[in-house]
């Protein structure tokens, strides 16, 4: 290219800067937010999520509210601290409650 | 090499107007037709109801009803190629477009386009995202020559219509209310981890990134969409392309030696 560059090495420097002390904050949180667990019995019908994914699949086949076997990706650590409507909490095993007929 | 066999029983799966494939028989001989006749209903079911778990947002936007009706006739004209189902209708797009009754809703092409890369992404290669610390590593002279390696599961989507914001608003379940379908959209699909993320780009974000998915060096980016795009955000295109994932490594000159951690 015999274009001359609009952009200088310095302003380009200060771009990166500026886009990873912004990014900084975001990187962290995204950390978090990689960590999750299977949460069982939390999953609205429909909503639940599923190893396969969807086109295939599992994902979203849950019959009732809260379904005990049908599970979603939580944060982690946040899943047996989850209580739905009636006093129900999440679980990281299957639950025998809330099965559709 | 498929045989002719199975050419005249695929394309009768397909069609209920060609003659039962030969050799299809049934116990008495008699019931061999209506025999086939439920497995060619099968077929087709199986794979209508795979078209509307690939594009819900489509679905739910032309209702179902008008939805099956439409992938029945698709499914006849393009039947799946690859025997993973996951894969199918990367041609609904491009029919939509032609399709007269839709002729009115042209932003639904990009809907389907952005379904069918959802599903593209989530099924992509895990990959880790680039770390902001790897870009911040590189030398400040050296950085105008740094090319990026794309994430598998990167796409986007440029839309002359509002795809992204109806896209959304569909698959949330939400009205389309305050959305001007004539403003045009960039989206950018990535998934950093598990979960596949969707982005609205500002305006030049889509041709930046593309410029470095093609291989351009940063320098060659950031000239190439100033230029079209004089009020482009470099710092905020960089920091949007860290936080969603669409880079799994950097180099300048030799590959970078970072640790995938």
């Amino acid at each position: 290219m015999s274009q001359k560059a609009l952009i200088g090495a310095s302003t380009l420097a200060g771009a990166v800067a500026m886009a990873i002390s912004g990014a900084t904050f975001l990187a962290s949180t995204q950390g978090a937010a990689a960590a999750t667990e299977k949460c069982y019995g939390v999953a609205m019908a429909g909503k639940n999520d599923c190893a396969a994914g969807p086109g295939t699949t599992c994902a979203g086949t849950s019959k009732v509210d809260f379904q005990g076997n049908a599970w979603k990706t939580v944060d982690a650590g946040t899943c047996t601290t989850m209580s739905v409507e009636g006093g129900r909490m999440g679980s990281l095993e299957p639950l025998d409650r809330d099965l559709p007929a | 090499m498929v045989g002719s066999g199975q050419h005249d029983f695929g394309a009768a799966l397909l069609d209920p107007d060609l003659p039962l494939p030969e050799g299809i028989t049934a116990p008495n001989g008699k019931k061999a037709a209506r025999r086939f006749a439920i497995y060619r209903n099968n077929v087709t079911v199986s794979l209508i109801d795979a078209l509307a778990g690939i594009f819900p947002a489509l679905q739910r936007l032309v209702g179902e009803t008008f939805f099956r009706d439409m992938a029945r006739l698709y499914l006849v004209q393009e039947p799946p190629r690859s025997p993973v189902i996951f894969e199918y209708g990367g041609g609904f797009a491009d029919f939509l477009s032609q399709f007269e009754p839709l002729a009115a809703y042209p932003y639904l092409p990009d809907v389907a386009r952005l379904e069918r890369a959802w599903l593209d992404a989530f099924h992509a290669a895990d990959a880790d995202p680039l770390h902001p610390g790897s870009l911040g590593a590189i030398p400040p002279e050296r950085l105008a020559d740094t090319t990026f390696t794309p994430h598998p599961a990167t796409r986007i989507v440029q839309s002359r219509f509002a795809a992204i914001s109806i896209f959304s608003a569909s698959r949330e379940e939400r009205t389309l209310d305050g959305i001007r379908p004539a403003n045009a959209e960039d989206g950018l699909i990535t998934r950093p981890a598990y979960s596949v993320e969707v982005r609205q780009l500002p305006a030049g974000a889509a041709d930046f990134f593309l410029a470095l998915i093609s291989g351009a060096t940063l320098g060659e980016a950031a000239d190439s969409t100033i230029a079209r795009y004089p009020e482009f955000d470099l710092p905020s295109a960089i920091s949007a392309m860290l936080e969603a994932g669409v880079f799994s490594a950097c180099w300048f000159g030799e590959p970078n030696s970072e640790d995938p951690s």
